[in-house]
């Protein structure tokens, strides 16, 4: 593919073409569709943790007036296990209980009815009778040898010798490489530490919110906030046992995801509900019920071990990783696992990992799912060896950084990385240079992620005055559409303002999987420039047509078809409006398309570098000042690139300092409310400033890497480095939060 | 219990409507009116994404019972721009990307415009403490905050 040296639109800063719909109050998010005659959908939830369900009973629900129809999982079919990957057998239990429920706020039942006060008093109405049992609400219990089992046929995958009971360790992992036990003994200084994380929320600030629609001949149509509106179809689809074709997911505006929303919950309730009813039905989550029965991030414990020698070569790491999956396996601790050390070229390292049910709600991803946590745990031990060694923090971490030809500790080998041009960056940044006073310290830690690939499809539809639609079928969560339509622009060569971006429908577009994974610049953005290339390669034929001339005798340069050769002599350049004008006389309409499985996502690499201060009367940490560096690869509009670094560096302040799930000892959330699930407010934070490193990423066309997700794995660790340098204590728990920190304080003091 | 009839003033247009006795402003403004550019984020007034003004006064709408916008001004979000023109604080938002997903920024909006009716000149921690009961998730604040401040000097008449 050709590299472009220089950018015209690509690297600029419009402004987004779905803005002034969004600062009017006009843009549709999943809750702000409604229909004449529409029905109102409730859930009944699980009052309790774990219990069997003996019975539901629905008669007297049933008869209340204005209620239309009542679903239980009786309703759904039986799935087979262990499906790739989702689960089915696992997804249909976690959206509606059927032997036992297994967290509280456990979906039992579903309940359309004329206004949403009759349904909650039908939802109140039906009767569950439970059989209590014994909640599972850590770690520790779920492992131990007497813990209530939550799955009686969960078998424990990856172990060896292969398990005969039942238990809660869904699953075992291992990564390994070199000679870890001689590469310790090698080591002149060796740092062993244990850390836990609690469950956090990705606090995405809209709630899931659905519409669903059926007609007579069976069709459904659900308008609801996703991810991943073919991933809903699909997940329904399977749910209901239904053929696809019959679902159409029309995805609204989308108040924020962070991975909690790429999997469905109350979606297929709806479809069903509209569907027994013959009425659309409107279903939309409170913020209890967000907390209490949509995916957390997982609780973890890590325990990491860091050996070095004297001049700070690294020589081996050791790591175990617990993480709570809640009710249903499938943490991401594998991800955990590959990502806590790939910073550093690291020789001999061993990780286990351990997938762990637990009574609270089935954990999805949240931002580089699996990360943050392992990052805390290593990135803590590193500075710690470096502290001990007498080395910069920063230094240290060059003198390991992994750079092009490093093979990775998740495998391959690595292409162009920028992480030692991100620390280079801090290291000669002002901010580094700038003295603290008491009370006061600074904190670094670096970070890593994949960024995903999948499928993505695109078309561009040239209008008849030589303006564009872009259409994608990835749902904008942050400024993609922004994104996507500079790096039309840049290969059609006609200004942004010219091109509009659309989000389209499952009819309207081909395949394309979700938001998430960082891919969508990357992965949907080649599709798009491949689209922008189709249309050129069209407009290059139709001109040489027009001049009958050969193709390689017509080129393309700023909008237009420019003759070549022969042709040069005689042809005047042909704009794209002209020939969009001609199009019915020059071959009809002008549509490109592009559809691909990506492949080749660059890394993108992060430092986060952070100064606190902590109050020794009150334990309070003070976020002073903050710079993150990450690698782009190539920015495609900044200020949104920018905004990706802020965002994340900011929620893992949070996930550093204030937020964490409270449940009693009988498994009840008591904090599911923004008031007592902490995150961080305008108030509690300074400007976050950002460097944009770009080291091109070598499989794409522009250098393009994700951007969305690094910027939360470096934060929990640089707040916690930050924090030791200004206490002199090691914190290895999270949150450090006042309370905490204040205890940790007064422990010192004696 | 009927209904009751609820005459009231949104964004200097008279309205009237039809409300439960329970029923929130917030539910009356999305369900009843139709104006669904304030939006719910928690119903318990810890997220600011319903913001309104209530006769002049900045409010959570999920707070407030329907039947008490009887005689009042509310102020939403769809107010703030007048004809063509986006409102200096929409277009700010705008110009500094401070926004990514969206759904809190009418909240954010109408709280920056309480803001700056009251103190046109506000540092960077007063807007800081003005606007920290709007939860975003996406932004990190920092281009909200610049986006406040730039609009704050353009209101004041001071060049870029």
């Amino acid at each position: 593919m050709t590299q472009p040296r220089s950018f015209r639109y690509v690297g600029t800063r419009p402004i987004r073409q779905d803005g002034a719909e969004k600062v009017t109050g006009r843009a549709n998010f999943g809750a702000d569709l409604s229909f004449p005659g529409m029905l109102w959908g409730r859930v009944l939830r699980s009052p309790h943790a774990h219990a069997k369900v003996v019975s539901i009973d629905t008669s007297a629900a049933s008869e209340i007036p204005g209620v239309k129809a009542i679903v239980t999982s009786a309703d759904l079919p039986e799935q087979r296990p262990g499906g790739d990957p989702t689960d089915m057998y696992d997804l249909t239990r976690n959206i509606l209980a059927r032997e036992k429920v297994l967290y509280e706020g456990h979906p039992i039942a579903a309940v359309a009815a004329t206004s949403r006060e009759i349904a909650d008093r039908a939802v109140a109405a039906i009767q569950v009778e439970y059989e209590l049992l014994e909640p599972v609400l850590d770690l520790d219990r779920a492992i131990a040898p007497d813990a209530p089992i939550l799955h009686a046929e969960l078998r424990c995958a990856g172990s060896d010798p292969k398990p005969e009971g039942p238990t809660n360790v869904a699953s075992r992992i291992l990564i390994e490489r070199g000679d870890v036990e001689r590469a310790f003994a090698d080591a002149d200084v060796v740092i062993e530490r244990e850390f836990t994380t609690p469950t956090v929320h990705q606090g995405y600030i809209e709630p899931f919110a659905c519409v669903a629609r059926t007609t007579e001949d069976g069709q459904s149509t659900l308008w609801c906030c996703t991810q991943g509106p073919f991933t809903v179809r699909s997940l329904c689809a399977a749910l209901l046992r239904i053929e696809t074709s019959k679902i159409k997911v029309i995805p609204s505006e989308i108040g924020g995801g962070f991975g909690g929303k790429t999997t469905v919950y109350q979606e297929p309730l709806a479809l069903l509900l509209s569907r027994k009813s013959g009425r659309a039905v409107k279903m939309v989550m409170t913020r209890q019920e967000v907390f209490r029965a949509t995916g957390p991030a997982s609780a973890s414990r890590i325990r990491v071990k860091l050996g070095a020698k004297r001049d700070g070569t690294l020589t081996a790491a050791e790591a175990s990783l617990a993480y709570e999956a809640g009710a249903f396996k499938g943490s991401p601790v594998v991800a955990g696992a590959m990502a806590m050390f790939a910073m550093y070229d690291l020789p001999s390292v061993r990780i286990e990992g351990f997938d762990v049910v637990t009574n609270k709600p089935k954990v999805n991803a949240y931002r580089a799912p699996g990360a943050p946590m392992a990052t805390f745990a290593s990135e803590s031990v590193v500075d710690e060896l470096a502290a001990s060694l007498e080395m910069d923090p920063i230094e240290f971490r060059l003198k390991n950084a992994v750079r092009q030809g490093s093979v990775a500790v998740y495998g391959p080998k690595l292409k162009a990385v920028g992480l030692v041009e991100c620390l280079e960056a801090l290291r000669d940044s002002e901010h580094y240079r700038t003295p603290l006073s008491e009370n006061q310290g600074r904190g670094i830690a670096c970070g890593f992620w994949f960024n995903g690939n999948m499928q993505s499809s695109a078309q561009i539809h040239v209008n008849e005055d030589g303006t564009a639609t872009v259409v994608s079928g990835c749902p904008d969560i942050g400024g993609s559409r922004a994104s996507l339509a500079l790096m039309a622009a840049e290969e059609l060569g006609i200004p942004v303002e010219q091109i509009r971006p659309i989000v389209a429908d499952t009819e309207t577009i081909g395949y394309n999987d979700g938001t998430g994974g960082s891919r969508v610049t990357y992965a949907t953005g080649t599709a798009v420039i491949e689209a922008a290339r189709d249309i050129v390669l069209q407009l290059r034929q139709r001109a040489a047509a027009f001049w009958d001339t050969q193709l390689e005798n017509v080129g393309y340069e700023d909008g237009k078809a420019i003759p070549l050769g022969d042709a040069a002599e005689n042809q005047q350049p042909l704009p794209l409006s002209t020939l969009a004008r001609r199009a019915a006389r020059m071959g009809g309409p002008i549509v490109g398309r592009s559809t691909w499985t990506a492949r080749g996502n660059g890394p993108s690499f992060a430092a986060h570098l952070v100064d606190v201060e902590v109050d020794p009367e009150t334990g309070r940490v003070e976020v002073l000042r903050y710079t993150a560096a990450q690698d782009a690869g190539k920015a495609i509009h900044p200020s949104y690139v920018e905004g990706q670094y802020q965002g994340g560096a900011v929620q893992g302040i949070g996930w550093a300092l204030n937020e964490a799930y409270f449940y009693d000892a009988e498994g009840h959330l008591q904090n599911a409310s923004f008031l007592d699930y902490r995150m961080p407010v305008a108030s509690d934070l300074p400007m976050i400033d950002t460097i944009v490193v770009e080291v091109p990423n070598p499989n794409h066309p522009y250098g393009v890497r994700g951007v969305g997700e690094t910027s939360i794995v470096p934060p929990l660790a640089a707040v916690a480095n930050a924090v030791q340098a200004a206490t002199g204590i090691r914190f290895v728990d999270l949150p450090m939060s006042p309370p905490a920190v204040l205890a940790a304080i007064d422990r010192t003091r004696g | 219990m009927p209904k009751l009839h609820i005459r009231t003033e949104i964004n200097g247009e008279p309205a009237e409507f039809l409300a439960e006795p329970h029923q929130t402003l917030l539910d009356a403004l999305r369900n009843e009116l139709g104006l669904t550019g304030t939006k719910e984020g928690c119903g318990t007034g810890d997220c600011g994404a319903c913001s309104v003004t209530f006769d002049g006064q900045l409010v959570c709408s999920c707070l407030v019972l329907a039947a008490e916008a009887e005689g009042a001004r509310i102020g939403t979000v769809e107010g703030l721009a007048s004809g063509e023109a986006l409102h200096p604080l929409q277009q700010k938002f705008l110009e500094h990307a401070a926004l990514q997903c969206g759904v809190c920024t009418p909240g954010f909006l109408v709280a920056a415009k309480a803001l700056l009716d009251r103190n046109p000149d506000p540092d960077e921690r007063t807007v800081r403490y003005a606007l920290a009961g709007n939860l975003c998730r996406c932004t990190g604040y920092d281009k909200i905050i610049r986006a406040v401040l730039d609009a704050a000097a353009e209101l004041r008449g001071e060049p870029a």
